[in-house]
């Protein structure tokens, strides 16, 4: 059974459909990228998905042991405040609440995990570092490391390189690539980038007028991947 | 002035002031921290108003002794509302929550003025905006609800402490985690009434956001991790409310500016340090 299983959702917002007729399913090890121009629609499907909004028809299932409170996720934009005082530590130490749940205090693995975490993502050194004072890379991997405290099986990233530099993007697919291929963590991905989606992804969700969804492969044949692809191409031309 | 300090202390009512100014600062410098960091400071304002209103009303019914009853479930109650308004579109919101305090003040005056039976109304009026000349007015009975109360906030926010940064932090995260984050902000936002109502007897209804809301800045100048803010927060909050009460007694001042004094004498204090330290 998938992790992660959409039946002929529609999304929206206050009875409007921003999306509509979504199926896909995401299994344990894959790796699914979500393309689709601004404004399709990807970040209102994860929200859907992780139970911040409800989906206006269809159904949303989880199976193979995975709770919707297991997912981790990195959002697009976090409306963190420039001034809010919190350490790196602290806030990879927050992504075991769901493991905590009604517990008020962290346990020792709990702890020990967050320590790993931010071991894994490299960013020992600036543990006890103020959150609003790293780089917004640096910022990036801390709080995919707090996604990481609250998930071993699948993580969903909105975005994570907008604003990145193309090295520090690299490396960042290499991150997201390694927990893929090393750890067995399944991966959504929203980019509006369809060339990183072809070349990262095992399956690809296309979000717009006409939605698709299959493996990379067929996405590749698809006019609507071919579309992209020769816009793209002429717009760097 | 150290004789007139002991002279002072041999009543009991003044050791009780001191125990209850100190809890009610602990209390609000707490939560205030949240409550800045989420913009919620709002409903701190909008609440005092709301208690404003609902002892003006208590006075009238007079409810003397048991006036606490009928303000902390009104007072609650609009907490519960203010929530509610606050969390529909921004801007409704916030005009939302003007009415409702600057509506409950009118309202609360205005009754004061028609009904009142006191020879010294304007006396009474200022006293609940501004505090108690002096807080030795307490009764026994509030004292032991004060402190029985602040001690179960105090409860809740040790439990609760690690929940509390996770919704303040990021309140999606938070939800996506499983977190009851409407459920918990209905917590936090009676916990505030509770607070509030405690803190009227202290320092009067206009001058409680001062409570919670200094103390939370004069600790983010300085400090950088929620765990450090907090503790130092909750500190300033008691170094000026004790001082501001001694001082009050010392010189016979009005015991609630003086601690707002003290509280922004903290804050300037803060602010040049971390000014040293860029
Ligand atoms: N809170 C909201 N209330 C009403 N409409 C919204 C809300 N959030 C987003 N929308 C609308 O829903 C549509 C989809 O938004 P969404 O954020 O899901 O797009 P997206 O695909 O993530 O875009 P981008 O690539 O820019 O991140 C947009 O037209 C947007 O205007
Ligand atoms: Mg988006």
């Amino acid at each position: 059974m998938a992790y992660l299983t959409c039946k002929n959702l529609a999304l929206g917002y206050e009875g409007q459909a921003v999306l509509s007729d979504i199926s896909f399913e995401v299994n344990p090890g894959d790796y699914l990228c979500v393309v689709g121009e601004n404004g399709s629609g990807k970040t209102t499907l994860m929200k859907t998905i992780l139970g911040l909004h409800k989906p206006l028809s269809g159904t949303i299932t989880f199976g193979d042991g995975l709770k919707q409170s297991e997912i981790g996720y990195l959002p697009q934009q976090t409306a963190v405040q420039r001034d809010f005082p919190a350490t790196v530590r602290e806030i990879v130490l927050s992504g075991c609440q769901a493991l905590a749940g009604r517990r008020p205090f962290y346990s020792k693995e709990e702890k020990q995990m967050a320590a790993r975490n931010l071991e894994r993502m490299n960013l020992e050194e600036y543990a006890s570092r103020c959150y609003r004072e790293l780089s917004g890379g640096q910022q990036q991997r801390v709080l995919l490391a707090r996604a990481l405290c609250a998930t071993r099986k699948m993580l969903i990233l909105d975005e994570p390189v907008s604003g990145l530099d193309p090295k520090v993007t690299a490396e960042m697919y290499a991150l997201i690539r390694r927990l893929n291929r090393e750890d067995g963590i399944s991966v959504m991905m929203i980019t509006h980038d369809v060339s990183v989606a072809l070349r990262e992804a095992t399956h690809v969700l296309h979000a717009g007028e006409n939605v698709f969804f299959g493996t990379r492969e067929d996405y590749l044949c698809s006019p609507l991947a071919r579309r992209f692809l020769i816009q793209e191409g002429g717009a760097s031309a | 002035m150290i004789d007139t300090l002991a002279r002072y202390f041999q009543f009991p009512f003044v050791r009780y002031a001191l125990i209850v100014g100190v809890l009610i600062a602990l209390c609000s410098s707490l939560l205030g921290v949240t409550l800045v960091l989420r913009r919620f400071s709002f409903i701190g304002d909008g609440l005092s108003h709301v208690a404003f209103g609902a002892i003006a009303i208590a006075g009238v019914l007079h409810l003397a002794e048991a006036r606490m009853l009928f303000v902390m479930p009104v007072t609650v109650l609009s907490a519960v509302l203010l929530l509610r308004t606050g969390k529909n579109t921004k801007i409704k919101g916030d005009s939302a929550v003007a009415m409702i305090s600057v509506g409950a003040m009118a309202l609360g005056y205005l009754i004061m003025n028609v009904f009142s039976t006191s020879t010294n109304l304007s006396g009474d009026v200022c006293s609940t905006l501004f505090g108690s000349m002096s807080i030795l007015t307490l009764t026994k009975t509030e004292v032991w609800l004060c402190i029985g109360l602040s001690i179960a906030v105090l409860v809740i926010f040790v439990l609760f402490y690690n929940k509390l940064f996770a919704v303040t932090f990021d309140e999606d995260f938070a939800r996506a985690a499983g977190m009851k984050v409407d459920a918990f902000n209905l917590m936090i936002a009676i916990v505030v009434a509770v607070i509030i109502v405690l803190a009227m007897n202290l320092v009067g209804s206009l001058l409680i956001s001062a409570l919670i809301v200094f103390p939370a800045m004069s600790a983010m100048r300085v400090y950088k991790s929620f765990r450090s803010v907090t503790i130092c927060a909750a500190s300033v909050s008691v170094v000026c409310a004790v001082a501001g009460i001694l001082v009050s007694i010392v010189a016979s001042t009005p015991v609630g500016s003086t601690i707002v004094a003290a509280d922004i004498v903290a804050f300037l204090i803060f602010s040049l340090i971390a000014k040293i330290r860029k």
